[in-house]
C-alpha cells in the first residue's frame, strides 16, 4: 500500500509469502507464539481444574454482569479498531486517530472494569497467600473459604486475567503511539503518576503501575531509533493485535467467569 | 506484489551509522549484532567452562580447599550443576549459533541488505545480554545462586525456603530465564520474516543454503517452544512469590508446611520439556545446518540429497514437538503414554540417520580438502553418531528407568548436544572468520586445538556412559566415599585430567582467534572458493552488504565440480549452469 507512483518499480526480491509485507507476518508470527504462552496457561487451568475435586463456583451476578460489560468494551473496540483500519486506508488521517483513540478508550474501560474487579475480589477475600490484607474491609466468608480449600482457583483466575490485562495494557500503549508517536509519551507518564500514586499500597496495581513507567522508556528508545510516521499498514498491523488480544477474552470470558458462575 | 516489496525494501535501508557509539553499541546493522552475539557466547562459554572445572575438581577432591573460593560445599556443588547447565545452554549453545552466525550471515547468504526489523534484531541483542547480566548477578546475590538444575524441576525450585540458592538467586535465575525468553522470541520472528520475505530474485526457498533453512527451522522452533517456557516461568515466580501453587502440592520442608497444596510437579515437567526437546534441536540444527554447508564445500561435492536434508530439517522439527515425555519416563507415566512418547523419539532418529547419511554420501569419492573447518565438520559427524547411539537406548522406557538419573544420560547430551554443537561453532568460526574480519587464522594453532578438542571430548565424555551403566548418579555431591562406586574413582580421575587437559586446549583458540584479528595474512574475497552469497561480496562486507544492488541468483547453493564448468565451483549469482548431456 506504498505511493501509488511506486508501484511500477521493479521488485529485486522474489514474491512474498502471499504477498504481504514484513510487518504483518512478522505480527502474524508474534501472534503465534503468542498464542502458545496463552496456551500453557490455558493448559495450566485445566490442569489444576481437572485434577482438583470439588472446584468451586463463587462468582455471583455481580462479577458476571461486570464481566460482561467488559466484554462489551473489548467487542465495541474491535469495531473501533476495524474503523480506524478503514480510516487509514482512506487516508483520513483525523479520523484514523479519532478512532484509534476511541479504541484505547474502550481498552482502557477494560482496564479500570477489571481492576476494580480484582480490587473488590480482593478485599472480599480471594486473595493469593502473599498479596497484602486489605485494611477495614468486610470479606466475604465463601471467598476467603475458596481461597483456603482451593487455592488453584484464585491462582489460576489471577494468573489468566492478570497476563490478558497486561496485553490489553500493552496494546492500548501500542496504539497510543501509532496514534500519537512521541506525544502519547508524557501522557503516558502522567498515566503512570496516576496509577500508582492513584492506587492504595495495598493494591497490586500500586506496583503493576511500574509497567507503564517501562513501558514508556522503551517506547521512548524506539521512537529515538526509528523516528518515523506511521502509514497504513502500520495501523493494519496494530489492529491484527488487538484483535488478538480481544480474542484471547472471548476463551477467557467463558472458561474462567461462566464455567464458574454461581448458577452452574 | 511489487509495491509491498518496494516498502519492505525501503525501510532496510536505513544509513550506514556514524561514530563509534552507533556503529560499534547501539548498531541496527545485522553483522555487528551478530558479532555482539557471538562475543558475548565467548564470554559465557567461558564462565561455564571454569564453573564445570570447579565441580570436576570437586568430584575427585570433595575437600580440597581451593585458593579463593575455599572448600566447595555440597550446595555449592548444585550451584555450579545449575549454572554451568543454564548458563550452557542458553548463552551459548542457544546463542553462537543462532543469534551469532545466524545474525551475520543468514542476510547475506539470501541476498538482502539487513534483517526484516533492524530495530527489533538490537532489541533482541540487549535483552539477551540484560539476561546474562541478571544470570550471573544469581551468584552475588545473598544465598547465592539456585541449586535446582537447568531444568528447574519443582518443587525444589518453587519454594524459597528450599535451599540456600532458592532465594533472591532463583528468582534472579527465573527472571533471567525469562528475559532470555522475550530476546529470543523477537530474534525468531526476525530470523523467519527474514527468510520469507528478503530472498534476492532467485533464491527460491528450494535453492537456500542448508545454513538457512537450519536457522530458519530453528527460529520456528524457538517462536513456539519460548513463549512456553516464558509462561512456565511467569507461573513459576507466582509460586515463588504470591503463594500461588500450581507447582507445589501438599509438602513439608524439614518438617514445616510450606503452606502450599493442590499443585502438581508434573505440571513443570510437562511445560518445561515442552519447551526442553525443541530446545535441544535449537542448540544442534544451526550446526548441522553449518557442517553440511562445508562438508559440500571441502569435498568440492554438491551436498548428498539436497531435498532429504530440507525435509529431514523439517521432520526434526515437527517431531522435535511430540517426544518431550521421554524426559519423563520416570515421572509414573502410564505405559501407554510412555509407549507413544517412545514410538515417537524413535521415529526422530529416521531423520537424523538420513542426515548423517547424507554427510557422509558427501564425503564419498569427494576431493575433500582437510582445512581447519573441514577437520571440525567431521568432527560434529563423528560426535552426532557417537552421542546420538545412546538416544535410543535413553528412548525406551524399561532402558531409561535404570539409566534416568546417571551419568548416562549426561554422557549422551553432552557428546551430541554440548560438544557437538560447540564443534559447530568452531567450525564456523574457521570458516566465515576470513569474511567477518578480512583476515585468515592461524591453520597450524588450529589442527591443534582441533586433535585437543576431539580427543579430550571423547576422553571426557564417552567414559561417562560406563559411570552410568555402573550406576553412578548424576548431581550428586560426594561420591569418594560410597562404597559400591570406589571402582570407579580411577576413571573419575581420568576425566577430570582430561578435562585440564581439554579446557587448556581451549586457550590455543582464543590466542588464535584474537591474535589472527589483528596479525593474520590479509584473506581475499573467497579464500574457500565457495558458491553461496557471502562469498561474492568485499571482505568485510559492506553496510548494505552487497555495496548499493542486490545480486540475482541463477544456481543452487552447492554447484561444485559442475561437468563443464569453467571452474570447479559455480557462484550461486553466476549465469545459470545448463545441465550436461
Ligand atoms: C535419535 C536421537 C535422540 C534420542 C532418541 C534421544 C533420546 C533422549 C532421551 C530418551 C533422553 C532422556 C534421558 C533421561 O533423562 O533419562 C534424552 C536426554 C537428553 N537429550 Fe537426547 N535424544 C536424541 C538426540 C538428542 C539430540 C540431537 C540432542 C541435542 C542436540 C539431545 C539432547 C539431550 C539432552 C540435553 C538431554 C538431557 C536433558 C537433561 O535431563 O538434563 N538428544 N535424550
Ligand atoms: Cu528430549
Amino acid at each position: 500500500m506504498a505511493d501509488s507512483a511506486l508501484q511500477n518499480i521493479p521488485s529485486v526480491y522474489e514474491p512474498s509469502l502471499f504477498g504481504t509485507y514484513s510487518k504483518k507476518i512478522g505480527m502474524w508470527l508474534f501472534l503465534l507464539s503468542d498464542t502458545l504462552t496463552f496456551g500453557a496457561l490455558l493448559y495450566a487451568y485445566s490442569y489444576g481444574r481437572i485434577s482438583t475435586g470439588g472446584w468451586p463456583t463463587p462468582f455471583h451476578s455481580e462479577s458476571i454482569i461486570n464481566a460482561t460489560i467488559m466484554t462489551a468494551f473489548l467487542l465495541t473496540s474491535s469495531l473501533t479498531m476495524v474503523l480506524a483500519v478503514r480510516a487509514s486506508v482512506h487516508r483520513d488521517a483525523k479520523m484514523q486517530t479519532l478512532w484509534l483513540l476511541a479504541t484505547m478508550l474502550c481498552g482502557t474501560g477494560f482496564i479500570v472494569l477489571h481492576g476494580r474487579e480484582w480490587s473488590n475480589l480482593i478485599a472480599e477475600g480471594l486473595s493469593l497467600p502473599m498479596f497484602p490484607k486489605v485494611p477495614h474491609h468486610q470479606v466475604a466468608a465463601e471467598f476467603v473459604n475458596v481461597s483456603k480449600t482451593v487455592p488453584q482457583f484464585a491462582a489460576t483466575f489471577f494468573g489468566l486475567t492478570g497476563m490478558h490485562m497486561l496485553h490489553v495494557t500493552l496494546g492500548v500503549i501500542y496504539l497510543g503511539v501509532v496514534a500519537l508517536r512521541r506525544k502519547f509519551i508524557p501522557i503516558l507518564l502522567v498515566l503512570w503518576l496516576v496509577a500508582w500514586l492513584g492506587t492504595p499500597a495495598y493494591s497490586p496495581f500500586h506496583y503493576g503501575a511500574h509497567i507503564l513507567l517501562i513501558a514508556a522508556i522503551v517506547c521512548g528508545i524506539i521512537l529515538w531509533l526509528k523516528p518515523k510516521v506511521y502509514d497504513s499498514s502500520d495501523v493494519e498491523v496494530a489492529g491484527l493485535y488487538w484483535h488478538f488480544v480481544d480474542l484471547v477474552w472471548m476463551f477467557i470470558f467463558p472458561l474462567v467467569y461462566l464455567m464458574s458462575a454461581k448458577i452452574l | 506484489m511489487a509495491t509491498h516489496d518496494f516498502a519492505a525494501q525501503a525501510s532496510h535501508a536505513h544509513e550506514a551509522p556514524q561514530g563509534f557509539i552507533r556503529k560499534w553499541v547501539f548498531s541496527l546493522d545485522h553483522k555487528v549484532i551478530g558479532l555482539q552475539y557471538y562475543f558475548l557466547a565467548l564470554a559465557a562459554v567461558f564462565v561455564g567452562m571454569f564453573l564445570s572445572l570447579l565441580m570436576r575438581i570437586h568430584l575427585i577432591w570433595p575437600g580440597a580447599a581451593l585458593p579463593i573460593l575455599g572448600e566447595i560445599k555440597p550446595e555449592t556443588y548444585l550451584t555450579l550443576v545449575t549454572m554451568h547447565g543454564t548458563i550452557m545452554v542458553f548463552f551459548v549453545l542457544t546463542t553462537a549459533p543462532q543469534g551469532g552466525f545466524g545474525n551475520y550471515f543468514l542476510p547475506i547468504q539470501i541476498g538482502a541488505p539487513d534483517m526484516a526489523f533492524p530495530v527489533l534484531n538490537m532489541l533482541s541483542f540487549w535483552t539477551t545480554l540484560l539476561g546474562f547480566i541478571v544470570m550471573i548477578a544469581a551468584f552475588f546475590v545473598a544465598g547465592g545462586a539456585p541449586l535446582h538444575g537447568w531444568t528447574g524441576y519443582a518443587p525444589l525450585s518453587a519454594l524459597q525456603s528450599a535451599g540456600p540458592g532458592e532465594g533472591l538467586g532463583a528468582d534472579l535465575w527465573i527472571i533471567s530465564i525469562a528475559i532470555f525468553c522475550i530476546g529470543a522470541l523477537m530474534g525468531a520472528l526476525n530470523f523467519i520474516t527474514t527468510t520469507l520475505d528478503m530472498r534476492a530474485k532467485g533464491m527460491t526457498m528450494m535453492r537456500m543454503p542448508l545454513t538457512v533453512w537450519a536457522w530458519f527451522v530453528t527460529a520456528i522452533l524457538g517462536l513456539l517452544a519460548f513463549g512456553v517456557l516464558l509462561s512456565a516461568g511467569i507461573l513459576l515466580l507466582m509460586d515463588r512469590n504470591l503463594g500461588t501453587s500450581f507447582f507445589v502440592p501438599l509438602g513439608t520442608i524439614n518438617g514445616q508446611l510450606t503452606g502450599h497444596k493442590g499443585g502438581s510437579p508434573l505440571l513443570w515437567q510437562h511445560l518445561f520439556w515442552f519447551f526442553g526437546h525443541p530446545e535441544v534441536y535449537i542448540a544442534i540444527l544451526p550446526a548441522m545446518g553449518m557442517c553440511s554447508q562445508l562438508l559440500s564445500v571441502f569435498s568440492r561435492k554438491p551436498i548428498f540429497g539436497y531435498k532429504a536434508m530440507v525435509y529431514a530439517i523439517l521432520a526434526i522439527g515437527f517431531l522435535g514437538f511430540m517426544v518431550w515425555g521421554h524426559h519423563m519416563f520416570m515421572s509414573g507415566m502410564s505405559p501407554y503414554t510412555a509407549f507413544a512418547f517412545s514410538v515417537m523419539t524413535m521415529a526422530i532418529g529416521v531423520p537424523s540417520a538420513i542426515k548423517t547419511f547424507n554427510w557422509l554420501g558427501t564425503l564419498m569419492r569427494g576431493k575433500i580438502r582437510f582445512s581447519s573447518p573441514m577437520l571440525f565438520a567431521i568432527g560434529f559427524v563423528s560426535l552426532f553418531v557417537s552421542g546420538g547411539i545412546s538416544g535410543p537406548f535413553l528412548a525406551q522406557p524399561v532402558l531409561d528407568i535404570p539409566l534416568h538419573d546417571t551419568y548416562f544420560v549426561p554422557g549422551h547430551f553432552h557428546l551430541i548436544m554440548g560438544v557437538a554443537s560447540i564443534f559447530g561453532i568452531f567450525a564456523a568460526t574457521y570458516y566465515w572468520f576470513p569474511k567477518m574480519f578480512g583476515r585468515m587464522m592461524n591453520e597450524s594453532m588450529a589442527r591443534w586445538h582441533f586433535w585437543f578438542s576431539l580427543i579430550g571430548t571423547y576422553a571426557i565424555f564417552m567414559p561417562m556412559h560406563y559411570l552410568g551403566m555402573a550406576g553412578m548418579p548424576r548431581r550428586y555431591s560426594q561420591m569418594t566415599e560410597v562404597a559400591y562406586l570406589h571402582d570407579l574413582i580411577p576413571l573419575q580421575k581420568f576425566i577430570t585430567y582430561a578435562a585440564f587437559i581439554t579446557i587448556a586446549g581451549q586457550l590455543i583458540f582464543l590466542v588464535n582467534l584474537f591474535w589472527s584479528m589483528f596479525k593474520g595474512p590479509k584473506a581475499s574475497d573467497n579464500p574457500w572458493e565457495a558458491t553461496t552469497l557471502e562469498w561474492i561480496t568485499t571482505t568485510p562486507p559492506p553496510h548494505d552488504n552487497f555495496g548499493g544492488h542486490t545480486p540475482v541468483v541463477h544456481n543452487g547453493p552447492y554447484e561444485y565440480s559442475v561437468p563443464g564448468a569453467p571452474r570447479d565451483y559455480v557462484m550461486q549469482n553466476d549465469p545459470e549452469i545448463k545441465p550436461a548431456h
